[in-house]
C-alpha cells in the first residue's frame, strides 16, 4: 500500500503541477478539467473491485474506526475526531484525507496548538483542499510570467475557522496580505523528485516577495518562515484561545457551554501557550464535564462506535462508511470547511435514519446478540426502567435489539 | 455492521403481516392522529379563504453562487473587459441564452430559459442580503435567519413565516410543520414551527410495530425524541400514499459525494421529492432544501467547466420540481438564493473569491415572470463594491418579503418585525406574483 500511496501522491502532484503551470514539462495538462484529473474516491457501498484510491480510503477509514472501537478509554480518540473536524479537509479533493488526520492531527492533539496548526496548514491535503497549491503572488516570478495569481481561500479560513474566529477584528486587507504570505506553500511535483512527490514544498518562484502586514504587524519576507511566523502569532492570539475554548466546551459539554468552563479553558490555553495536554486536562477535570444531565446527542459516528462497542463487534468498514453517508456525516467529507455542525438541532432530525440503520443491524444480528445484556454493559445504571421493560417485552430478538440501540439513553452523551 | 444487504422479500412480507399486539390500539390512534396533523393547517388560512392553496419552496445554494456566471450582463460594454473568455457571450461556440437584450442566461439552464419564456421565471440581479463581510457561514446565517446582520441565529425566516400565518392559535401548533429534505435541516426552516425532515428511505423498512414501541418508550421518557419520531411516522405514511418510497435494494449514498453525475442525481432527487411532498393533498405547503457546491475558487468553468455542469444540475432540479408538483405547479413559487456573490473579476486561479451581490432565481407557475429585475450598478472598477465585487442595488429581503406577502398573504407589519426583523425600511419589491 505504501508504494501505491506514493504513486497516488505522484499523480496528485502532477495534477497540481499541471494546473499551476509550475513545471514546463507539464504544460500540456494545464487545460485538463479538474474532474477528469481528480482521482476517484470511494463511494459505492459494495463495488465489485475497489480502485486504488478506494483501497486507500477504506484502509485509512478502518484504522480511524478501529482506534475508536478498540480504545480502552475513548477520550483521546474523541480529541482526534474533534481536531480533525476543526481542521477538516475533504476526501473528494484529496486521496490523502485519512493520511492527513494520521500525520497532521493525531500526533498533536495532546501537544501544543501551534504545532497542530503548523502541521495542519502545511499539510499537502490542506493545501489542496483550500486550493493554496494554485495560488501565486502577483509579483512573484511565476506570477509575473503567467496569468494566474492570488487565491485567498486558505488564508481566510485559517483566520475565520482555524484560529481567531469570525468577526474578531481582521479585515479583507489582512486576508489578502496573509494570502500573499503563504503563496509558495504548495506540494512537490514528481517529475523532478519521484521519491518525494506530493510532499510539502515551499516554492520560491510562486511566493509574493516583500514584507506583508497582517493584523497590524509587519512580517519580513523570510520565505516559508514568513507564513510560519504569522501562524505562530495567530496561535497565541487571545481570540484563538477563546475560539478554541468555546468549540471544545460546545463539543464536549453543551451547545450553550457554561461561561465558567469557557473562561477556565481560555485561561488555561493562554497561560500554557496553547498546551493542549493542559487544556484537555482542564476540560476533563472541570465539574461541568461531569454533570449528570446528558445534553449532547451523539453524532452519527459516535453512536455508530457506541453500537459496535456495545455489541463487541469489530465493525465492517464497508458497512460503516455508507451508513454514515446516509446519516449525514460522511467520513472526511464535511459539507464545508467549517466541518460538521456541533449542535443538537443539526443531528436530531437524523434520528429516524438511525432507526433504519439500527433496524437493519438488528435484522442481521438480533438472533445472536442479547439486547438485555448489552443494555447492562453499555448503560448499566443509566438505563431507565421503561427502557429495560421495552427491551424485555419485545416481540422478537431483533426488535429488542432495535429498541436497545434506539433507547433515549443510548442517543445522548 | 451498518447497512447490511437487503433482506429477502419473504422476510419483509412476514414483517408486515405480523399479527396485531396489545400495542395496536396505540398505533391506530397515532396513525390517525398523525394523518390529521398533515390534513390541516399547512394551507395558509387567508389564502385558503380565497380558494388558493399556495406552495413555497426555498432552495439555499450554499457556497456563494457567481451570479455573473449564471446570468451575465452581455449588453454591458464593460462585460467582456471584465471576464474575457471566462464570461458568457451571445456569440462564440457556447452561446448564452438572451433574456432581454441586456442579460443572458447560462446555456446550461435550458429549463429555466423555457420557464422564463413562459412567464414562469424571474431573475433578480445585483441583489444581496444586508451582510457585507465575506464569511460563508455568517453569510448563510444572515440569509437563512432573515436577521438584519450577524447575530444569534436560531430560527429561519421561513419557519417564522409559517408561525405567523395562523395568528390567534386556532390551530394546534403541533400540526404545523415546515418541510426539509436531507439529514441536516437548513436553518431557514428551523424554528418554533416543527420541521418534518425526509431523506429517501433505503434499506429494509422498519416495521410499524417496532416504530410504535419505540415511540411509546420515547413518549414516556424523552419528549424531544418523541417529537422527532412522530414526524417520521407521519411522513412515512405520506410518502407511501404519494408513491415516493424507494425500493429496498436501492442503497446508493444519499448525501452528495463525488462526481457531477451523483450531484445531478442528488439535486434532482432531493428537489423532486420535496415537490411531491408539497404537492400532495395532505402534505406540508412550505419547505426548504440546501444544494451545496458553489464555492468556485479555482477553475470555475462558467462557460463549459464545473460551474456550467453544476448549473445544469440545478436546471435539472427545477425540471424535477415542476414535474413533481404536477398541477400544483400553477400555485408554486420556488426561490433559489445564495449567501453572497463572488468577485467580479476572475482571480489568480481561474476562479472567483467571495464577493457581494449576485442573482436570485425565482420559478413557479404562480409568478408573473419573464423579466430580469435589476437596478444595474455596472461593472467598471469604480462601480464595483470595494473595487472588487458586483455592487448590491437590491436588498434580497425586498424580494422575499413581497413573495411572502403576495403568495402566502403575510402582512407588512409582521414581515418587517418578525420575519425580517428591522426591515421596515426595505420596501417589498412590486409585481412579482401574478
Amino acid at each position: 500500500v505504501a508504494a501505491r500511496v506514493a504513486r497516488l501522491r505522484e499523480e496528485e502532484a502532477k495534477r497540481v503541477a499541471a494546473e499551476s503551470g509550475m513545471a514546463g514539462a507539464m504544460e500540456a495538462k494545464a487545460e485538463m478539467a479538474p474532474e477528469a484529473a481528480k482521482p476517484p474516491t470511494a463511494q459505492a457501498p459494495t463495488p465489485p473491485a475497489q480502485t486504488v484510491p478506494q483501497q486507500i480510503f477504506f484502509a485509512e477509514a478502518k484504522a480511524h474506526f478501529d482506534a475508536a472501537i478498540t480504545a480502552e478509554i475513548g477520550f483521546v480518540e474523541r480529541l482526534v475526531w474533534f481536531w480533525s473536524n476543526h481542521f477538516c479537509v475533504n476526501a473528494d479533493d484529496t486521496v490523502m484525507a485519512g493520511g492527513y488526520e494520521r500525520e497532521a492531527i493525531r500526533p498533536h492533539v495532546l501537544g501544543h496548538f501551534v504545532d497542530l496548526l503548523q502541521a495542519a496548514e502545511g499539510h499537502p491535503a490542506m493545501l489542496l483542499y483550500l486550493t493554496n497549491t494554485l495560488s501565486m503572488g502577483p509579483n512573484s516570478v511565476a506570477g509575473i510570467n503567467r496569468t494566474r495569481g492570488l487565491n485567498e481561500n486558505l488564508a481566510r479560513e485559517i483566520l475565520e475557522l482555524h484560529t481567531l474566529g469570525v468577526r474578531t477584528g481582521y479585515t479583507q486587507d489582512d486576508v489578502t496580505s496573509f494570502a500573499k504570505v503563504i503563496t509558495g506553500w504548495t506540494i512537490l511535483p514528481t517529475d523532478s523528485n519521484p521519491d518525494h512527490g506530493g510532499e510539502f514544498l515551499f516554492h520560491r518562484r510562486l511566493h509574493e516577495p516583500g514584507p506583508q502586514t497582517v493584523i497590524g504587524k509587519s512580517y519580513r519576507d523570510t520565505g516559508v518562515e514568513q507564513g510560519r511566523a504569522v501562524l505562530a502569532d495567530l496561535a497565541r492570539h487571545p481570540a484563538t484561545a477563546t475560539h478554541i475554548a468555546v468549540k471544545l466546551a460546545r463539543h464536549f459539554v453543551a451547545d450553550d457551554p457554561p461561561p465558567a468552563l469557557v473562561a477556565l479553558l481560555t485561561q488555561r490555553f493562554n497561560e500554557t501557550e496553547g498546551d493542549l495536554w493542559e487544556v484537555s486536562k482542564a476540560l476533563v477535570t472541570a465539574p461541568e464535564s461531569w454533570s449528570e444531565e446528558r445534553v449532547k446527542i451523539k453524532r452519527p459516528s459516535e453512536w455508530n462506535v457506541a453500537l459496535l462497542r456495545a455489541a463487541r463487534f469489530a465493525g465492517d468498514i464497508r458497512a460503516i462508511v455508507p451508513g454514515l453517508n446516509r446519516l449525514g456525516e460522511p467520513l472526511w467529507r464535511p459539507p464545508s470547511p467549517r466541518g460538521f455542525p456541533d449542535d443538537n438541532a443539526a443531528w436530531l432530525d437524523g434520528l429516524s435514519h438511525r432507526l433504519d440503520i439500527a433496524n437493519n443491524f438488528a435484522q442481521r444480528n438480533g438472533d445472536r446478540l442479547d439486547a438485555a445484556a448489552m443494555l447492562e454493559t453499555a448503560l448499566g445504571p443509566l438505563a431507565s426502567k421503561e427502557t429495560r421493560r421495552a427491551v424485555a417485552r419485545a416481540e422478537t430478538k431483533p426488535q429488542a435489539l432495535t429498541l436497545m440501540l434506539m433507547a433515549p439513553e443510548f442517543q445522548w452523551r | 455492521m451498518i447497512m447490511p444487504d437487503a433482506l429477502p422479500a419473504s422476510t419483509l412480507r412476514a414483517e408486515t403481516r405480523r399479527a396485531a399486539t396489545p400495542h395496536a390500539a396505540t398505533r391506530r390512534e397515532l396513525l390517525l392522529g398523525s394523518g390529521a396533523l398533515f390534513a390541516w393547517a399547512h394551507v395558509p388560512r387567508i389564502a385558503r379563504a380565497e380558494g388558493r392553496d399556495p406552495r413555497f419552496l426555498a432552495i439555499v445554494l450554499r457556497g456563494a453562487l457567481d451570479g455573473l456566471a449564471a446570468v451575465a450582463p452581455v449588453g454591458d460594454p464593460d462585460w467582456i473587459k471584465l471576464r474575457g473568455d471566462n464570461g458568457l457571450k451571445l456569440d462564440g461556440d457556447t452561446k448564452a441564452l438572451p433574456l432581454d437584450g441586456f442579460f443572458a442566461l447560462n446555456p446550461a439552464m435550458p429549463n429555466l430559459y423555457r420557464l422564463y419564456k413562459a412567464g414562469q421565471a424571474t431573475i433578480v440581479h445585483a441583489a444581496a442580503t444586508p451582510y457585507r463581510e465575506r464569511s460563508h457561514f455568517d453569510g448563510q446565517d444572515v440569509l437563512e435567519s432573515g436577521l438584519a446582520g450577524v447575530g444569534r441565529a436560531d430560527s429561519g425566516w421561513l419557519n417564522r413565516a409559517l408561525v405567523a400565518l395562523e395568528p390567534g392559535g386556532r390551530v394546534d401548533p403541533r400540526g404545523r410543520r415546515t418541510f426539509a429534505v436531507g439529514p441536516i435541516t437548513p436553518l431557514v426552516v428551523r424554528g418554533p414551527a416543527p420541521v418534518l425532515s425526509w431523506v429517501p428511505p433505503r434499506g429494509t423498512p422498519v416495521s410499524d410495530e417496532t416504530t410504535m414501541r419505540l415511540l411509546d418508550l420515547y413518549r414516556h421518557t424523552d419528549p424531544t425524541l418523541a417529537q422527532v419520531l412522530e414526524d417520521r411516522v407521519g411522513l412515512a405514511a405520506l410518502a407511501r400514499a404519494g408513491g415516493i418510497e424507494r425500493k429496498p435494494e436501492d442503497q446508493g449514498p444519499v448525501v452528495q459525494v463525488g462526481g457531477i453525475e451523483q450531484v445531478r442525481a442528488y439535486f434532482a432527487e432531493a428537489s423532486g421529492a420535496a415537490a411531491k411532498f408539497l404537492a400532495s393533498a395532505d402534505g406540508p405547503r412550505v419547505g426548504a432544501l440546501a444544494l451545496d457546491g458553489w464555492d468556485t475558487h479555482v477553475n470555475e468553468g462558467a462557460v463549459k467547466g464545473r460551474l456550467a455542469a453544476l448549473l445544469g444540475a440545478l436546471d435539472g432540479a427545477l425540471a424535477a420540481i415542476e414535474k413533481g408538483m404536477g398541477p400544483a405547479w400553477s400555485e408554486t413559487v420556488v426561490v433559489l438564493v445564495t449567501e453572497f456573490g463572488r468577485t467580479a473579476r476572475v482571480n489568480g486561479t481561474e476562479g472567483t473569491d467571495h464577493g457581494t451581490a449576485t442573482v436570485a432565481l425565482l420559478a413557479g407557475g404562480a409568478l408573473k415572470g419573464g423579466r430580469v429585475v435589476a437596478d444595474w450598478p455596472g461593472v467598471k472598477e469604480a462601480d464595483l463594491h470595494e473595487k472588487r465585487d458586483l455592487k448590491a442595488t437590491t436588498d434580497l429581503r425586498a424580494v422575499l418579503k413581497r413573495l411572502l406577502k403576495d403568495h402566502l398573504r403575510l402582512d407588512d407589519a409582521v414581515l418587517a418585525a418578525d420575519i425580517f426583523p428591522d426591515s421596515a425600511a426595505v420596501r417589498p419589491m412590486g409585481g412579482l406574483v401574478g
